[in-house]
């Protein structure tokens, strides 16, 4: 367990242990349950989820697969409750099967995004002078190439699959991480709690990993829902240039082929963007959320 | 203020020579990873290629010599202000990125334009009324529009604007064929600006709202404000003049540091509009393998980003004079 000292600066997040733990646990859960942007978030989030990992089980089949007659209007034939595509595919079935695709290339994206960026940002700020500029430098010559065109061209060094793409997004978002933790870290080296581990001899990756690292976190927890929902955006517009595994359904795609037909069924194109933006804004309300209960501000 | 501009300048240019280098390097050894090359592609294109041919275009394009001599060669011309040659387009890259960059900066600046104002307005009246109806409707509106997929927006107004109302083209920078001249001609470009620059700008005025209204609530608390209002001055100058003033330091420094994700955004508002941009033109450079333009359009990108900082700097020692007295 950590160091049984106060932190100066942050909320301590893994210094407290035995029973005192329990009732402070008990707290922080109601905190979550108290703020509505969280809890309607998370539960639209839930649901996503659950779609994602139902989904088989929900439109058994492949949603690949033509079922009915092309381009029927939704509540035209309530087999087919969203309507089909210019290909006679169920929509419904679709989307359902598409939450997998955005689900896993935002989470793996965001992953590998913190990764590297908490690494980078970590060394950066505890270490300081000439690995801060050099390391510095690198961010910056991140932030300055469009986030979008160097997403591309990853994925086309690749195949367009999805292991490729969230890899392709998280080597291009890092960089915004990196800032973050970075500040966090030179703040935090500084503080009265990594003195005293000083003091006691600890050596550098203890501090870094035990001491420090989980008092920076809150902020970094707010940005990975951000990014995940960063991530969704991102693939969503590779999908639409056609920039995807064409075996699997996602979102994107299908509003990349229901543009062909926006003049005579503008629902193909309407109701997948209109799911991305649910899902989307169901990450940013967490993030909105956990932004309020990790660094509580007093508004004015 | 003459002097303190000079100064601010030449630190950032100083400051921007080892970026510029870093990119240089970065961007051609990441596409020289990419697998094959524009010979690959027009051999497929033109259907019959024997290993003559290919070995031919290859030497003509100076891609069969090793990487370290093509990145010389590339820093060498680059000296002299050229960026090589496109094998797709059979033109000199900088012909090529200066047909498409007016397009690309006019995008961008209505875009720009159209996400700052409408964003500092939103932010500033949230924070005027924050916590109160006004305010919650609107911070349910902002959470939509940064959650939306900018070139769904694009699709959604097309279906609006174009095909339901008629009011708006919705293809392409303006009408083809027309032979317009003097007002109509600009005002044929205008209504086909709107529809893609709102595509561009929706995601960007959800950013630029949330930032305002944070910053304006933060500035709320400082002291100058409590002198300004024991000064007596009106509510509203104090909102506009103090207030404001210091809430634009944090929103241009994100616009700024959001330059190049708008330029990537771009890519996919400019393809779905046909509009002739610089992001367009990097998707078919990727597609077609085309290096040499696809490193012409992400130095030029990175240089509009660097340049860009550098106004915003200056921006910032006008907004704020204690920042550029350091």
């Amino acid at each position: 367990m950590a160091l049984q000292v106060e932190p100066g600066v942050g909320t301590p997040v893994s210094v407290d242990t035995g029973n005192r733990a329990a009732p402070r646990k008990r707290r922080r859960v109601r905190a979550f349950l108290r703020n509505p942007t969280f809890v309607a978030g998370a539960a639209i989030l839930a649901f996503f989820v659950f779609l994602a990992l139902f989904a088989d089980f929900l439109c058994p089949g492949d949603p690949l697969d033509m079922v009915a007659p092309p381009v029927l209007w939704p509540g035209q034939d309530l087999a087919f409750p969203l309507g089909t595509d210019s290909l006679g595919r169920d929509v419904l079935a679709g989307l359902v099967h598409g939450s997998r695709a955005s689900l896993l290339v935002g989470i793996s994206a965001a992953a590998i995004g913190l990764a590297i960026g908490m690494f980078v940002g970590a060394l950066a700020g505890f270490f300081g002078g000439w690995i801060d500029t050099a390391l510095t430098r690198l961010i910056e010559l991140f932030q300055t190439t469009p986030t979008f065109i160097l997403v591309i061209v990853i994925v086309a060094i690749g195949e367009p699959n999805l292991q490729t793409i969230a890899l392709a997004i998280g080597l291009a978002s890092w960089p915004t991480v990196a800032r973050l933790v970075r500040a966090q870290f030179r703040s935090l080296r500084e503080s009265d709690f990594v003195m005293a581990a000083r003091s006691l001899g600890y050596s550098r990756w203890r501090i870094i990993l035990q001491e420090i690292l989980p008092n920076a976190l809150p902020p970094v927890i707010v940005a990975a829902s951000v990014m995940i929902a960063n991530a969704i955006l991102t693939e969503a517009g590779l999908s639409f240039l056609n920039m995807r595994d064409p075996d699997i359904v996602s979102w994107g795609g299908m509003i990349g082929a229901g543009r062909d037909q926006l003049r005579t069924a503008w629902f193909l194109t309407a109701l997948p963007g209109a799911t991305i933006a649910l899902a989307v804004l169901s990450l940013n309300l967490v993030g909105d959320g956990l932004n309020e209960i990790l660094n509580p501000r007093t508004e004015p | 203020m003459g002097r303190r501009i000079a100064a601010t300048l030449r630190r950032t240019a100083i400051h921007a020579v080892p970026t510029v280098l870093g990119i240089i390097v970065l961007d051609f050894l990441l596409l020289q990873l990419m697998p094959g090359d524009a010979a690959d592609v027009i051999a497929s294109e033109s259907g019959v290629a024997t290993a003559e041919s290919m070995a031919m275009l290859r030497q003509h394009f100076g891609l069969d010599q090793p990487v370290l001599t093509q990145l010389m060669n590339f820093l060498g011309h680059l000296a002299q202000f050229n960026l090589g040659f496109s094998p797709r387009y059979n033109m000199p890259v900088v012909d090529l990125i200066l047909q498409r960059l007016p397009g690309t900066l006019m995008l961008m600046v209505t875009a720009l334009a159209f996400a700052l104002i409408i964003g500092i307005a939103v932010g500033s009246v949230m924070a005027a009324w924050a916590g109160r109806w006004p305010d919650r409707i609107l911070s349910v509106v902002v959470l939509l529009f940064y959650s939306m997929p900018g070139f769904w927006v694009g699709l959604m107004a097309i279906v609006l604007f174009s095909v339901k109302l008629g009011w708006l083209p919705s293809d392409g920078d303006m009408t083809v064929g027309a032979g317009l001249t003097g007002w109509a001609m600009i005002a044929d470009r205008l209504r086909h600006l709107v529809l893609p620059a709102l595509a561009l700008a929706s995601f960007f005025v959800a950013v630029y709202a949330r930032l305002t209204r944070a910053s304006m609530l933060e500035v709320q608390r400082q002291d100058f404000m409590r002198t300004a209002q024991a000064k007596g001055l009106h509510p509203f100058l104090i909102q506009l003049r103090h207030a404001l003033r210091n809430a634009l330091v944090p929103v241009t420094t994100v616009a700024g540091m959001h330059l190049g994700n708008l330029l990537g955004g771009a890519v996919v508002v400019e393809t779905l509009f046909g509009w002739p941009g610089m992001g367009r033109l990097a998707l078919e450079a990727v597609l077609a393998r085309d290096f040499s333009t696809l490193l012409g359009v992400l130095l030029l990108s990175s240089f509009l980003v660097i340049v860009a900082n550098m106004l915003i700097d200056l921006l910032h020692a006008w907004l704020d004079p204690r920042i550029g007295a350091a």
